[in-house]
């Protein structure tokens, strides 16, 4: 209830896995953690879906869908009438950073 | 993450360094030279830092992409690479004071590390374009870049392997961990771990605030026009609640889906309100009632926009979590938007015509 975040697309075939151990790297909120013969799937709850596991793992072990998560872009792609998972964060579209001058956050984006 | 450090727009800020190679700030397409920084966050980079902080000149703070000397790196000292976002570049060259390295500088628009490897900005394109535009594989004795983990989302190690040569080590979230990091390089899984504390929540308000405040003074002053002082009043708390109390107040409002939050933050703004027009012995009870709701439904459907608004903020917040807050209310909001000012109409439109 009130918890939209208790769900992801994250999928992991640890089958595949050849235990490098770039995921738990790159994972900013410790989805992966290490295990015996390969990483196990330790918080799939908190994956905010960035795609940085994905993108590192050498043999595809991992697939996620990612995408900015800003709101106001989906929103408005939706009232467009377009897929709300094709919308760009158009918050920064030119430039100006879409994220906010905080260094390390995520989108917090402009609405204009 | 300490917003400390660099260069002004102009690739020559933040470079004070008498060996400097000539700094050539036109932005023709020729490949740069490899230009010396320091670790001294001076005045003038603070002043930068601060109005990147409101707003000021988005596009402006910019850090000229290419190599960097940070000090007087030998040929084997390591290479980080970094955003051409001021901040971005000012923080890694801070927290390295007092170690020689090479700094590679990506062209990310001017956008901080994270954001542009969302973007694929900070990405492998542009990697292996700068390590080839650099000519850093005959600049270092060796084939290895330290990327800020934040930098993964945008970065394939295999790819920037297989296209460059160059292997990717990815170093901790925040520059201000870099020393400890670098006496073993391992992160601990404090390192690896993405926070939003209330510093970096309070340092996104002003960006916030700017862009709503004219709108917020137009809003208020139309209201104060039609409805009164109480109701522009009501506008500001709603619209400040929302852009600036919302963030700072994040992990202490109950629930976890950012609309509900701000439902609730808008229910406990609305109430005085509410009590306001409640009891307003000018008006007929009915009208009072009237203008209780208008403010019961519009104050928290504003405050919940506004903090659905800020999803892409919180370093929680997934993209499927997102489209589900969208979907569920969204459509709460609206209606609530609407009957209140449908209310807010009627009500008006009943004094002006004298009726009350």
């Amino acid at each position: 209830m009130f918890n939209s975040y208790t769900e992801t697309r994250l999928k992991y075939y640890a089958g595949k896995c050849i235990n490098c151990k770039r995921c738990t790297q790159v994972c900013p909120h410790a989805v992966f953690a290490e295990g015996k013969d390969h990483v196990e799937l330790a918080q799939p709850a908190s994956c905010m879906e960035c795609g940085a596991c994905a993108l590192n793992c050498p043999v595809q072990a991992i697939e996620v869908q990612s995408g900015v998560e800003c709101a106001w872009a989906m929103i408005s792609a939706a009232l467009r009438g377009k897929d709300m998972d094709s919308g760009e964060c158009s918050c920064g579209g030119s430039e100006s950073s879409c994220c906010g001058p905080s260094q390390e956050q995520s989108c917090g984006c402009e609405r204009k | 993450m300490e917003p400390d450090h660099t260069t002004g727009p102009s690739c020559c800020s933040g470079m004070p360094q008498e060996n400097a190679s000539p700094c050539t700030c036109s932005t023709a397409a020729v490949p740069p030279g490899i230009r010396t920084t320091d670790s001294e966050i001076t005045l003038a980079n603070r002043l930068d830092h601060f109005l990147a902080r409101w707003g000021f000149n988005r596009e402006g703070h910019r850090v000229e992409p290419g190599l960097f000397r940070l000090g007087n790196p030998a040929p084997d000292f390591p290479v980080f690479a970094s955003a051409n976002y001021t901040l971005s570049f000012d923080a890694l060259r801070s927290a390295l004071a007092g170690t020689d390295a090479w700094i590679l500088v990506l062209d990310t628009r001017g956008i901080n590390v994270w954001c542009a490897a969302g973007r694929g900005t900070f990405g492998t394109e542009e990697l292996v374009r700068k390590i080839t535009e650099t000519g850093l594989a005959s600049v270092v004795s060796h084939k290895k870049i330290i990327v800020p983990q934040l930098g993964a989302p945008g970065i394939s190690w295999p790819e920037v392997m297989r296209r460059s040569g160059f292997s990717v080590e990815y170093g901790p979230i925040r520059a201000r961990d870099l020393p400890d990091y670098l006496k073993s390089h391992r992160a601990t899984p404090a390192m690896r771990r993405v926070e939003f504390p209330l510093k970096d929540r309070l340092v996104l308000i002003p960006v916030e605030f700017v862009h709503i405040a004219l709108p917020m003074i137009v809003v208020a002053a139309l209201l104060w026009f039609l409805a009164g002082p109480v109701a522009a009043l009501a506008a500001v708390a709603g619209i400040i609640a929302g852009t600036v109390l919302f963030p700072a107040l994040l992990p202490y409002i109950p629930t976890q889906d950012l609309s509900t939050k701000g439902l609730i933050l808008g229910l406990v703004i609305a109430i005085p309100f509410a009590r306001a027009f409640a009891t307003n012995p000018a008006l007929p009870g009915w009208a009072n009632v009237a203008g209780a709701l208008t403010a019961l439904l519009i104050i928290p459907a504003v405050v919940a926009y506004f903090a659905l608004n800020f999803t892409g903020c919180p370093t929680y917040t997934s993209r499927t979590g997102v489209k589900k807050e969208i979907f569920r209310y969204v459509p709460v909001m609206a209606l609530m938007a609407g009957t209140g000012v449908i209310i807010g109409i009627i009500l008006g439109a009943s004094r002006f015509m004298g009726m009350i």
